[in-house]
């Protein structure tokens, strides 16, 4: 085991190597600068803030230093935010991110996990294809419909909860269900599958021949077995749910990562789109790498290979 | 089973009781504390006064700072600020401020007339690179300084005579130049809060942030959290503190027009940046006493690449300018109170009556265009609209392009492009049409009207007249006002004629305002004096 995580550690680095590179050069790709506005400035002046930010040095020479700030974990100065370095805006909106993610991540399980299990139990009952139903409209209807909803009925008619913002608990929970609904949706149609392929085996019958209760036959022999799937679909889906908060945070006004992510590549911030580009990708590998571990966990036959 | 069942029943009951007891923890409303909720659009990107460029920083640091001049809200008048008097020689040359012997810093330090030359060299200072320099380009050899042809700043037209007395030299006669006060490429700072945190020329260092900003404006800076909210406080040191009736302003930086109209509902904010489009209509009919919808100083206009066929051609370009029905624009499809552009520059200079030079014609359109040598559009090439991501860019452009097939026959097609992808576009010229727009910073038909002289970055278009720059020049040289601005008329008159541009039509200020807010005065520059400002809670909402 081990070897194993070693192993992915070492696939990391040159991976890691390649999205920098590849992210430095393509965002200087892209038409227009950071410092185009509306009311143009004076080539003077240009001349100047791109000199302020190196800008004037050779491509390559950028890259290098780049390269070596990052080593220092120095991601540089925003271009469009100067009060911060970009170390700064990331510690600053990468937290908010994974509080929303793993709020969103928590409300899916719970969700999914449960209406998975009860329709798996009540197999081609009326529950079972009311609660599979919801689950395809939860994965059908997008979170740019489903937050305005929620805010709607629970914000503006009712006043139960706050319309924006991320400061009390009450704020954090409409977001959270919007960020979680779909990935609910799929939990619960997953575990309602592993569920149902675990129930009919051998080892099921054994269990229940052998007198044990239901509940128990059922969470600990079935459902260990049962949400394989689910938590092989868990990595990408905590990434997903980190990654894609964007259309939450912007719906909610929520000052995370996806928000600072969008917007930075909109106003050609480079240093900001690369800073978050590698926060994104070690997140992604780092939940691919604990994914794939639990898993492991859960079934010998992975930890033996 | 039944456990399952009843474990899961377990957790929604908790989750629940966990909604409903937060949702008792929800933050106060906006009323309590005397506190001003803003909605200001987009996340303010800096709060130094020589860096920042937008709108939505300019919001926040008129509360902070303070010229030395302040605009009356009603009328853009020129009122004493942090100078309670001046005066100006005959010929409008030689302006002498007097600072006032109250005004002083948040951290209690006397304001001198050293602070505003320390500023203005700042500002102006190469190395620091700032976007709105250009503005002190009136002051002599400002120009020339900030462009590192002259070195010494002592030969730049602005000296301290004495603690409280500020003499000020200009280039040329500018008759906007104590209005141009209020903006904040004049303010002062504050230099051993500067050069605790970096170098006079240096940007991005910390002094900008909260606990390091001394200011002179009614409010100091008590928290900010980008994306988040931005709180200023009254600021008890300032002058007039005692009129000053708000205990301070949070300023929340909401971008999307949706969650800023959801917030205003919610109770959340008590004015907002903006309106979105489609529910204007609404609050017009249901909640008319927060709907505002005012004259603005801004100008909505298509322009026209004069590099490339077939807009080399005046007359096509003039063509193009007649086929388009701004009533219609503005009537059916905007609907937000905006008005048809009669001309480029809009009402709203005291001194520069707007004139009526734009029209819809289509027969003449046809004939221009015949004359052009392409009857009923035979032989035109495609013509591209080019714009930027917006829904009401779109719906502009998808009317003016049927309207340009409708009338002239034109192959017309559409071009979306985002923000920066559209500015580098415009920048090289690589585009047929652009939509566009320019809002005056000062009530002035020259802010308008110098984009357009040959050279100048915000041109775009590759038009240029010695005429029209010979206009312009003659006007900034003119110290009589009626002179200077029959000759401004000229050049907008000559600029219209050669129509490098299209006037589509003239902003308007768009925003809800709860009933309670009281003492706001609406002005076509979009300029809030935030210490008249006061929250009457008798008003209900």
């Amino acid at each position: 085991m081990g070897l194993f995580i070693l192993k992915r550690f070492a696939e990391f680095v040159p991976t890691l190597f390649v999205i920098v590179t590849v992210t430095f050069f393509l965002v200087r790709l892209a038409p227009g600068g950071p410092f185009d506005s509306e009311k143009r400035v004076s080539p003077e002046v240009l001349a100047q803030i791109e000199a302020h930010y190196n800008m004037d040095r050779p491509l390559l020479r950028q890259y290098a230093d780049y390269l070596g700030g990052l080593l220092r974990l120095d991601f540089g100065p925003s271009f469009r935010k100067p009060s911060r370095t970009v170390r700064e805006w990331l510690f600053m909106r990468l937290p908010i991110s994974i509080e929303l993610g793993l709020y969103g991540l928590a409300f899916a399980l719970a969700l999914g996990l449960g209406a998975g299990i009860i329709a798996s139990l009540r197999h081609n009952s009326l529950l079972d294809h009311g609660t599979m139903g919801l689950a395809m409209l939860g994965i059908c209807v997008p979170a740019f419909v489903l937050g305005p909803l929620l805010v709607l009925v629970f914000g503006l008619w009712t006043d139960w909860l706050p319309v924006m913002g991320w400061t009390t608990p009450a704020h954090k929970i409409l977001p959270s269900i919007t960020l979680g609904a779909a990935y609910a949706a799929y939990i619960a149609r997953m575990t309602r599958g592993g569920m149902l392929e675990t129930l009919s085996q051998d080892f099921i019958r054994t269990a229940r021949a052998k007198g044990l209760r239901e509940s128990r036959v059922v969470l600990r022999h079935g459902l260990r077995s049962g949400i394989q799937p689910v938590v092989a679909f868990l990595g990408p889906a905590a990434a997903g749910l980190l990654t894609g908060s964007f259309v939450v945070e912007t719906i909610f006004h929520i000052p995370g990562l996806g928000r600072e992510f969008v917007e930075s590549a909109f106003n050609r911030d480079y240093t900001m789109i690369s800073g978050a580009v590698l926060v994104y990708a070690v997140l992604v590998m780092g939940l691919n790498l604990v994914s794939d571990l639990a898993l492991a966990w859960l079934d010998p036959r992975i930890r033996a290979r | 089973m039944k456990l399952s069942i009843r474990f899961i029943s377990m957790c929604i009951t908790c989750i629940t009781v966990l909604a409903l007891t937060v949702s008792g923890c929800s933050s106060p409303a906006p009323g309590d504390l005397n506190l001003l909720q803003v909605g200001n659009g987009a996340e303010v990107q800096e709060l130094d006064p020589h860096v920042v460029s937008g709108v939505s920083e300019h919001r926040v640091l008129s509360s902070l700072f303070e010229g030395l001049t302040d605009s009356d809200a009603a009328t853009l008048a020129p009122v004493p600020a942090a100078a309670d008097r001046w005066e100006v020689s005959e010929d409008g040359l030689h302006y002498s401020f007097h600072i006032r012997e109250t005004a002083q810093w948040s951290n209690g330090a006397p304001l001198a007339a050293e602070d505003f030359v320390y500023a203005w060299q700042r500002i102006l200072s190469p190395r620091l690179g700032s976007e709105y320099a250009y503005m002190l380009y009136c002051l002599k050899n400002a120009r020339a300084y900030n462009e590192g042809k002259l070195k010494d700043f002592n030969q730049v037209g602005v000296r301290a005579a004495d603690a409280q007395t500020l003499l000020v030299e200009l280039e040329n006669p500018t008759p906007y130049f104590l209005s141009m006060q209020n903006h904040f490429a004049w303010y002062p700072v504050h230099r051993p809060a500067i050069e605790k945190h970096g170098a006079i020329d240096e940007r991005g260092t910390a002094w900008t942030r909260a606990g390091n900003l001394i200011c002179n404006g009614p409010f100091l800076l008590a928290d900010w959290r980008p994306n988040e909210i931005l709180s200023v406080r009254a600021n008890p040191r300032y002058w007039d503190a005692a009129s000053v009736r708000l205990a301070g302003i949070d300023y929340h930086p909401i971008d999307n027009l949706q969650t800023e109209d959801r917030a205003f509902r919610s109770r959340l904010l008590h004015i907002t940046n903006t309106i979105p489009l489609h529910r204007v209509a609404w609050y017009r009919e249901h909640r008319p006493e927060i709907l505002n919808l005012l004259p603005y100083y801004g100008s909505y206009f298509y322009r026209l690449n004069v590099t490339r066929p077939p807009f080399d051609n005046p007359l096509v370009r003039k063509a193009f300018s007649l086929a388009i029905n701004r009533e219609e624009i503005v009537n059916n499809v905007l609907k937000g109170g905006e008005l048809p552009a009669t001309s480029f520059v809009p009402p709203g200079d005291p001194n520069y009556p707007s004139i009526d030079a734009v029209q819809f014609d289509v027969d003449r359109a046809r004939a221009l265009l015949a004359e052009a040598g392409y009857p009923e559009g035979r032989g035109l090439p495609p013509v591209e609209i080019l714009y930027n991501s917006s829904e009401a860019h779109r719906t502009i452009a998808e009317t003016v392009q049927r309207m340009w097939q409708e009338h002239l026959h034109v192959d017309a097609r559409l071009l979306n492009q985002d923000w920066k992808t559209y500015l580098s576009s415009m920048n090289t010229l690589d585009y047929t049409v652009a939509r566009s727009s320019w809002i005056g910073d000062v009530a002035d038909a020259v802010n308008f009207l110098e984009c357009f002289q040959t050279d100048v970055g915000n041109n775009r278009t590759g038009w240029s007249s010695p005429e029209y720059d010979a206009l312009l020049a003659r006007a900034s040289a003119e110290p009589d006002r009626e002179k200077r601005a029959a000759l401004l008329r000229q050049a907008e008159i000559l600029l219209l004629d050669e129509c490098p541009i299209i006037p589509v039509y003239f902003y308007s200020w768009k925003f809800l305002k709860a009933v309670e807010l009281k003492g706001f005065q609406p002005n076509i520059l979009g300029y809030i004096r935030w210490k008249d400002l006061y929250l009457d809670s008798g008003g209900g909402k």
